[in-house]
């Protein structure tokens, strides 16, 4: 038997540590909350705009309406949302080989929401090291009104933010003034109080642990990048060796690099990495660091850039930015560009030619035909008539036979029928052949064409069916 | 699935259930935790200790705790779902849920739903009805989704369904005659009557000459021949052909033919006999629906009024 050799049990799982990001002021910040003015006025903003006396956008799920401003869209036209996410996949992929995680650091939910919720957190509770000094202190009155002010408020936006969500599935004027009574329906308050919970959650506790663990964009995204693509760099052929110095003396004399190890790059980082081990998978590419970092190079009279947007190819041939620059017109970004632009522009054609209304027909299926007195054939269907604007429309129903052999086809019932504004109606339509031709066309199927014209804009579909004429 | 009826074997998958909820939890402790060699300083290195390939090691890189209570939710949750639904063997669970109860219970909703809407509709008229948008739209519905499968979409029937659209009716087409018809269904029969008729030219001029009452395309000599043979179906449809309401016994002087149009078609129904039945909707439909829908029918022959559709949700 060999002498046991000393062990010790590991936890694949762990508690992780907080992280307090101090706050940072900036040109990269003032951008940042440009974007969260931004997207949030988008966001918020949007269902409360009219658009002809009803709410412009308004995705009604019960009737199955999804109103566009001036677009009336059906179920049926679900192919236009794998469209628009196509479109957004794309713009990602070509946004990442460029400039690699901007989208994570400037525009993403998560982010806008995690600053916007550290912003409050702030001024409850103060800055980096008053937070960690408050949840270190043992619970008092002013621990109390500190955590509950902060947690109130952020309540309060989680809240309005679910009820903005809402307000694209229900009309949101409605449900301002349900809000008064609290007289929401019950899937309208699971889903205030849901997505309300999630911003919460992920805005207030989970963090960067939503980038790091449960993102999956920012786990492919990988795949987009090479030594071209734009990403927050330390410039360490200009910062090593590191060391504290005295202000305003030369670096290089004190046998030194421009970093002066003040840790601060690593205090404002949201996602607790030190920028100066290089290239990390948590990096969002938000920039706080090369915010901090400028503000310290000033103060030392370095120049400013010790951390910066650079490409790696950038940093390690120390390259201006023109020359970075020069690079952006490569075979990956040309392809990705290539192929949006491609999608943009089915998309904007398919858009234009889209007719504002769809015609289904459907064979009655009881009976094949029928003949009815003198030997005349007639066969029945439903046609669902789809109108797609919101003024109420005349359609004509046209018929017309594929081959001579059926000449003497006409509808056997009405041949017009008025559709409500964004309305779906079905209607009964027959066909009748007379016997001479019944006898020439012989016994079986058909084909023949349903012409559908508005009668307004003379826009007309064209739906194939078959008829039948009996043995 | 009789062999599955003994209670047996409902414990032994509710056992089953049961011993692979906690052999989750036992995986996820035993797989959340490894045992690693320290060095000889003393220090264990950053790796789970988990070597492969000779010198390819795996570097511990924790996930957070919570993932692992999400782990623990899933499994408390489908303890929960499967004690309150019918989740271990043949337990009914602590909800008392059938699919049944909850399909009735969706019906009872729908019904509350449209009540406001047939209390109003009970206390009109069939003309009114005939006349109200609401009231035809429902009609629509209720026809399309009852009838129009023999009836046709456009209700002019086919062979051997009748055209609800003329003025043809086999056992009347007044309100309560049409209500009576969709509550209780109809038997129409003809026996077969070759045999009564004669020989198989007295049935060919039998034909004929019913052709003849409608004015359609005949044999001349063989419907004069017929006429005196017409004297037995006179019983049901009349001495003119005009048929009989009160049997059910078509009309056979206009030109709705409702088992086929011609001599052979006649013959073959002469032969043969007809048996042809419409099945009772009641308990199918409430009274409130069998009023709107026999509304709607009616108003369907009625040339003034044009066939009212209404919108449809989707």
């Amino acid at each position: 038997m060999t002498p046991a050799s000393p062990a010790k049990t590991i936890w694949l799982y762990e508690k992780q540590a907080k992280i307090y990001p101090r706050s940072v002021s900036g040109r990269f910040a003032v951008l940042r909350w440009w974007m969260v003015g931004l997207t949030q006025l988008v966001f918020y903003g949007t269902p409360w705009l009219q658009w002809n006396e009803r709410q412009a956008v308004l995705f009604d799920l019960a009737s199955r309406r999804f109103y566009l401003g001036g677009l009336v869209l059906y179920p049926q036209d679900f192919i236009y949302l794998t469209v628009l996410l196509l479109l957004s996949a794309y713009g990602l992929f070509l946004v990442t080989a460029v400039a690699g995680r901007v989208w994570c650091g400037y525009a993403c939910p998560q982010t806008v929401y995690t600053e916007v919720f550290m912003a409050i957190e702030r001024w409850f509770e103060g800055d980096r090291v008053r937070r960690q000094r408050l949840d270190a202190a043992p619970w008092g009155w002013t621990k109390l009104w500190r955590k509950g002010g902060k947690h109130a408020a952020w309540i309060v936006l989680a809240l309005w933010t679910g009820f903005t969500f809402v307000g694209y599935f229900t009309p949101i004027r409605q449900l301002w003034a349900q809000s008064f009574t609290l007289s929401f329906g019950p899937w309208e308050w699971f889903w205030v109080v849901f997505y309300g919970f999630a911003t919460w959650g992920n805005a207030g506790f989970m963090r960067e642990q939503v980038c790091k663990y449960m993102c999956p964009y920012a786990r492919f995204q990988s795949a987009m990048f090479d030594h071209d693509t734009l990403l927050v760099a330390y410039d360490d052929a200009r910062g090593e060796p590191r060391g504290p110095r005295p202000r305003n003396t030369d670096p290089r004399a004190v046998g030194l690099g421009d970093c002066i190890d003040c840790t601060l790059c690593v205090q404002v980082c949201p996602t607790g990495i030190d920028i100066r081990q290089g290239l990390q998978m948590e990096c969002i590419g938000c920039a706080a660091c090369a915010d901090v970092c400028d503000g310290v190079m000033d103060k030392m009279g370095s120049p400013r850039g010790l951390v910066r947007y650079a490409t790696q190819n950038g940093i390690s041939g120390r390259w201006s930015t023109s020359q970075m620059l020069r690079r952006v017109a490569r075979p990956r970004v040309l392809v990705y560009s290539a192929i949006l632009l491609a999608i943009v522009a089915a998309f904007v054609t398919s858009l234009a030619l889209r007719l504002p209304f769809k015609v289904d027909v459907v064979r009655d299926r009881g009976a094949l035909a029928r003949q009815v007195g003198d030997g005349f054939v007639e066969n029945s269907y439903r046609l669902q008539i789809m109108n797609a604007t919101e003024t109420a429309q005349r359609y004509r129903i046209g018929v017309e036979a594929a081959s001579l052999a059926l000449a003497g086809l006409a509808l056997a019932s009405a041949d017009s029928i008025e559709v409500g504004p964004a309305e779906s109606r079905w209607m009964p339509v027959a066909l009748r052949l007379p016997p001479e031709a019944a006898a020439r066309a012989g016994s079986g199927a058909h084909l023949l064409e349903f012409n559908i014209t508005a009668v307004a804009s003379g826009e007309s579909v064209v739906e194939k069916s078959t008829f039948v004429v009996p043995r | 699935m009789s062999d599955f009826d003994a209670a047996g074997w409902s414990i032994y998958v509710a056992a089953l259930t049961l011993l692979s909820l906690v052999a989750c939890l036992v995986l996820l402790f035993v797989a959340a935790r490894r045992q690693v060699v320290l060095r000889a300083d003393g220090t264990a290195d950053e790796t789970t200790g988990h070597v492969w390939d000779e010198d390819l090691r795996e570097l511990n890189n924790p996930l957070p705790r919570w993932w692992m209570w999400l782990f623990i939710i899933t499994v408390v949750f489908s303890l929960a779902y499967l004690g309150l639904y019918p989740g271990f063997g043949s337990a009914r669970g602590l909800l008392g849920w059938t699919s049944v109860s909850q399909y009735e219970d969706e019906r009872a909703k729908a019904a509350e739903r449209s009540a406001p809407l047939y209390a109003r509709l009970a206390s009109m008229s069939h003309e009114q009805l005939a006349a109200d948008a609401q009231a035809m739209g429902v009609g629509e519905r209720l026809f399309v989704n009852h009838c129009a499968t023999c009836h046709g979409s456009d209700a002019r029937g086919s062979k051997g369904f009748p055209n609800l659209t003329d003025d043809d009716w086999l056992w009347g087409g007044t309100i309560d005659k049409i209500k009576e018809t969709i509550a209780a269904g109809r038997q129409g029969a003809m026996p077969p009557m070759a045999a009564a008729v004669g020989s198989a030219s007295d049935v060919r001029n039998v034909a004929h000459y019913v052709l003849s009452l409608s004015g359609s395309a005949h044999d001349n000599v063989a419907a004069q021949l017929g006429r005196e043979k017409f004297g037995i179906c006179a019983a049901c449809h009349g001495v003119g052909g005009k048929g009989n309401l009160a049997v059910g016994a078509p009309n056979l002087s206009d030109k709705v033919w409702l088992h086929g149009w011609g001599e052979q078609a006649i013959v073959q129904v002469v032969t043969n006999g007809k048996t042809n039945m419409m099945p009772a909707h009641t308990g199918r439909l409430s009274n409130e629906q069998i009023d709107v829908l026999a509304a709607y029918v009616w108003q369907l022959s009625r040339p003034a009024q044009s066939v009212k559709s209404a919108k449809t949700p989707q």
